[in-house]
């Protein structure tokens, strides 16, 4: 049976890799009761903080649009509607 | 840790609770199948995030609090014979049985222990020819595939001195029981991230249509959990049902094809009684047959009588969504992780042991 040495932060322990032929040296697997249930995918990781850049910068252009759009006298008062 | 610290980034949750909240215009119910998420959900504070539209509820995904009282009874009976080695995953040791718990037969002598793989149940079998070893085979899909390969390898090795005690159960259809109950009020699932590392999501599909709910396979950091939340309101507001996957690191559409082959060559799909729930048809796991020979109910006949639930406890409730843990009148009270009534208060995946643990009941 394929093993192979796993680190935990620090913890080392020996793990089954046999239903992860494809792992090799350097790669992030995903282990559950002593065994690589998956080699973690690095570039759908990353698919999470793109997609909270460009929400983060959808809203920044919409509070542009928002400021310019709404002339100071017809502002809710304070306490009114949520957004 | 990589792939762990940026999931529980503050800043990336809060932006995407922001989102949550822009999207929620109704009442909506989602369930998280796993215990593992609860836990997250609990201890993060994920619930003050949200805006009051949107509900959790938790769901049945923690195979401890699932594992019905006769088969812990047959445990403790099994542990208790003279000359076997009993080996389980810490969290069940504490699960009361309907006379005793693992834990009180070990302190009675029984030797019982704690095992972190089942091959290393495995390991102890071939290191005692002359003991009995027998293996806790409590799980869902996740943890089929390392039991399969311990009776694969047990079978492989002729290493006749080991069996499991098997109570494996299967998600899909406990999400079919919970939808097609009259008293259903869930609208969305969160499923259970690596029951699809293995399994895939294909199998959701089909649910997915029939009930027109949208399942969303879901992670277990606080992001992923906030993520999914966001695409399952996504889908609830724009009226869609379907399946999505949020957790793309760790599961694709057909799953782990070679953990799936081992678990079908060893296991075949049966019947299974769930603890709080009842009989679910086709939602558990049993051996098959060139591999029965290791199944510990066949070796070590022990009485299965009927035996009664703790009248107090409401973990069938809780199990279904239809009650949180704090509701329980026993709960921090009469039934504590100490002394517990039942499962859930125990179980490192249940949800009252998580309302307990992170301090809920106290607010």
């Amino acid at each position: 049976m394929r093993r192979g040495k796993v680190d935990f932060a620090g913890v080392q322990k020996e793990i089954c890799l046999a239903y992860t032929p494809e792992a090799k040296l350097g790669d992030y697997v995903i282990v559950h009761v002593g065994f690589a249930l998956n080699v973690v995918d690095e570039i759908e990781a990353h698919k999470i903080f793109e997609a909270l850049r460009e929400l983060g910068e959808l809203e920044e252009a919409q509070d542009g649009t928002d400021d310019r759009a709404v002339p100071p006298a017809s502002l809710d008062p304070p306490g009114g509607t949520d957004d | 840790m990589k792939f762990i610290d940026e999931y529980r980034d503050p800043l990336a949750a809060r932006k995407l609770a922001q989102a949550i909240r822009r999207t929620a215009t109704r009442p909506w119910t989602i369930m998280e199948v796993c215990g593992g998420q609860t836990h997250t959900i609990v201890k993060s504070g994920l619930q003050d995030l949200l805006p009051p539209e949107v509900t959790l509820v938790h769901g049945p995904g923690c195979p401890v609090c699932v594992t019905p009282l006769d088969l812990i009874d047959s445990a403790v009976a099994i542990a208790s014979r003279p000359g076997v080695i009993f080996c389980s995953f810490g969290d069940m040791l504490r699960v009361p049985g309907s006379s005793k718990s693992l834990f009180e037969a070990k302190a009675g002598g029984a030797d019982v222990r704690i095992v972190y793989s089942p091959l290393d149940a495995v390991t102890l079998a071939r290191a005692n020819p002359g003991r009995q070893v027998v293996f806790f085979a409590v799980g869902f899909e996740t943890t089929a595939p390392a039991n399969a390969m311990a009776v694969w390898q047990a079978a492989r090795e002729g290493i006749e001195n080991f069996s499991v005690l098997v109570a494996h159960v299967l998600v899909p259809p406990a999400i079919e029981a919970i939808l097609g109950a009259p008293d259903c009020r869930v609208h969305a699932f969160l499923a259970a991230g690596h029951v699809c590392t293995v399994m895939g999501f294909a199998e959701y599909e089909p649910v997915a249509r029939r009930y027109r709910v949208p399942i969303v396979v879901t992670g277990f950091e606080p992001v992923d959990l906030l993520e999914g939340i966001h695409m399952a309101l996504l889908q609830l507001e724009s009226g869609r049902a379907e399946v999505e996957n949020q957790y793309s690191r760790a599961v694709r559409r057909e799953g782990n094809r070679p953990a799936q082959q081992r678990i079908v060559e060893v296991f075949e799909v049966g019947p299974r009684t769930w603890r709080g729930i009842g009989e679910i048809p086709a939602s558990g796991l049993r051996l098959r047959e060139p591999y029965r020979r290791f199944d510990a109910l066949a070796r070590f006949p022990v009485a299965q009588g009927q035996v009664e639930e703790s009248g107090e406890c409401l973990a069938g409730l809780v199990l279904r969504g239809l009650k949180k843990p704090q509701e329980c009148p026993a709960f921090a009270v009469r039934c504590t992780p100490e002394r517990p009534l039942g499962a859930p208060m125990v179980s490192s995946e249940g949800a009252c042991a998580a309302y307990y643990l992170y301090g809920r009941h106290r607010q």
